[in-house]
């Protein structure tokens, strides 16, 4: 079953329709690229997804069940600029993803964590500010640290979040290429050892092609200047990349505990393989 | 070489920063000279051995009538006033100010109010607060916070609303609650653009206190220079503008170092955004 499901969706503002008819379903653990000419709602499309707007008809569902009408914790966003916050250190950002999620009286009071709680937050925090790469800049703010670092930062900051999906718009395109290749390595890591769902917007062609399981491409079917907005843009292209991308299964990237078995073999395949509904 | 790119060395510079000092000083020896010596008992411009007398008078001897040293009794009794009023702004410009910035409905309700209200002259405000909270303290200190408030109250909401879209929403993804939002993201974000804006206010705080001690009071900076000033004791005056000068630089230059101490991520933050 998909884990989102978006049903006849139309947006429209007064009287331009932005996006009309968009139907997609978006498998566990996929990589879909949303790409299409600048204009064409790509990323109105993510904001709604994230319900930062809302769609004018249809219905967006998460998990079989509809999505809240406000942002909430199962879906994680990084943008392309002011993903971080500035007055926090990188440890401090990254902590914030789990602060803010804290419940008990002092977690609604003070959106902080005590004690073993925190002590167990930072421990996961350093092990997802390893996971980018920061490990060396713990204690720096983020108008320390260079754009590819900051990118790297929101990525960990999200992810501590524990996010259903992680949404991303245009999150590489202000970075050099040579940061841009570093960056496409660890997200193409992430998303293989963690139980992500990500969908990306981007302008980058190569950029979806080298990342995703999946690309889709939004596209006005009719455009021309008489028709002031008459017609909104829609799905036109939805490719599944070639041979297939499949995630490690998570179980096989667990080190074995001191008392499992040996493990006798490595228990996924390289090579593709056909498998019931993964992307 | 163009003048827009002639730089001065950085001695050079701190020399040119002092010239217009030096030139205004002695300006005033100038013309104090002159002025004295046709007319030895000349009191608009007196000579610097005169300060040395009134600042000695007023400094460090106690008064006989009342036992005061009366320069410390009145910066004391007017830097209470002082922080007491900006102390009660600052209080009421987070609160509101953020609230106002952050809650759609608050900004519906009250930002058009808190506008209309800041064009009320606070100088003119002074008669209904000496008839309703009468000649006392309260009257001084409530003229301060109602003068400073306002503008505090608009530029922290202002800064609130600067506070990038994304960030906001970003925080409610990793699951922060409107409360949450406001004390962990937006709070460390305005105050240090709070201290900016406080910087900004010390010069009509300074203006209220002044005004209202003028009008009445029983002691206070204001209060002495337009009590000497009915014996032209220039003598008197000249040095208590420079002290009132010297307090409020100071206090700005504190509010500075305290920023620049508290907020050590501010000051590159703003210079990369």
């Amino acid at each position: 079953m998909s884990l989102i499901s978006v049903r006849n969706v139309w947006k429209e503002y007064d009287d331009t329709v932005v996006l009309e008819q968009i139907n997609l379903e978006i498998d566990q653990r996929a990589f879909v690229a949303l790409v299409g000419p600048s204009g064409c709602g790509k990323t109105t499309f993510l904001k709604m997804l994230l319900s930062e707007e809302q769609p004018t008809r249809g219905t967006i569902k998460i998990d079989d069940a509809p999505i809240s009408p406000e942002p909430t914790a199962d879906r994680g966003v990084v943008y392309q600029r002011y993903s971080v916050f500035s007055h926090l250190t990188v440890l401090g950002n990254v902590l914030l993803g789990r602060e803010l999620q804290a419940g008990g009286p002092a977690g609604t009071l003070f959106g902080r964590l005590f004690g073993a709680e925190k002590a167990l937050a930072v421990a996961e925090a350093r092990e997802l500010i390893a996971a980018v790469g920061l490990s060396h800049a713990e204690s720096r703010y983020p108008a320390q640290l260079s754009g590819g670092m900051q990118q790297r930062l929101a990525l960990a900051q999200a992810l501590m979040g524990r996010p259903k999906v992680l949404l991303l718009d245009e999150p590489f395109g202000a970075l050099d290429p040579g940061i841009r290749a570093e960056i496409h390595v660890l997200m193409r890591n992430l998303w293989n050892e963690r139980a992500l769902t990500i969908v990306m917007v981007t302008h980058d062609l190569p950029e979806a092609f080298a990342l995703a399981t999946r690309v889709i491409a939004f596209e006005r079917r009719r455009n021309e200047p008489t028709d002031c907005g008459r017609y909104g843009a829609t799905i036109t292209q939805d490719f599944e990349i070639w041979p297939r991308r499949i995630p490690a299964p998570l179980d096989s990237l667990k080190p074995p505990g001191r008392d499992d078995p040996t493990p006798q073999t490595v228990s996924y395949r390289d090579d593709p393989v056909k498998t019931g509904s993964a992307a | 070489m163009r003048l827009i790119n002639r730089r001065p060395v950085p001695r050079a510079a701190r020399l040119l920063a002092l010239l217009p000092f030096a030139a205004v000083l002695l300006a005033y020896v100038i013309s104090s000279a002159l002025r004295l010596a046709e007319n030895p008992a000349d009191k608009l411009l007196p000579a610097f051995s005169s300060f040395a007398a009134a600042i000695d008078r007023m400094a460090f001897t106690a008064d006989p009538r009342t036992g005061d040293v009366l320069l410390w009794l009145d910066t004391f009794a007017s830097l209470r006033r002082l922080f007491a009023g900006l102390a009660i702004s600052t209080m009421v410009a987070v609160v509101l100010g953020i609230a106002i910035g952050l809650l759609p409905y608050l900004r519906a309700t009250l930002g058009g109010f808190v506008t209309a209200f800041s064009m009320a002259p606070p100088l003119a405000l002074l008669p209904i607060l000496f008839i309703t909270v009468g000649l006392g303290e309260a009257a001084k200190i409530t003229l301060i916070a109602i003068g400073v408030t306002p503008p505090l109250v608009r530029d922290m909401a202002l800064r609130v609303e600067d506070v990038p879209r994304q960030q906001i929403v970003k925080a409610q993804t990793l699951g922060a609650s409107s409360w949450t939002i406001a004390l962990r993201v937006i709070l460390p974000q305005v105050l240090p653009r709070l201290l900016d804006s406080i910087r900004l206010q010390l010069g009509p705080a300074w203006l209220f206190l002044i005004s209202a001690e003028a009008i009445a009071a029983e002691s206070g900076l204001g209060y002495r220079i337009f009590l000497v000033r009915r014996y032209l004791s220039m003598d008197v005056i000249l040095p208590y503008v420079a002290w009132i000068t010297l307090l409020a630089f100071l206090m700005d230059v504190a509010i500075v170092l305290l920023q620049r101490r508290a907020f050590p991520w501010f000051a590159e933050a703003r210079a990369s955004s």
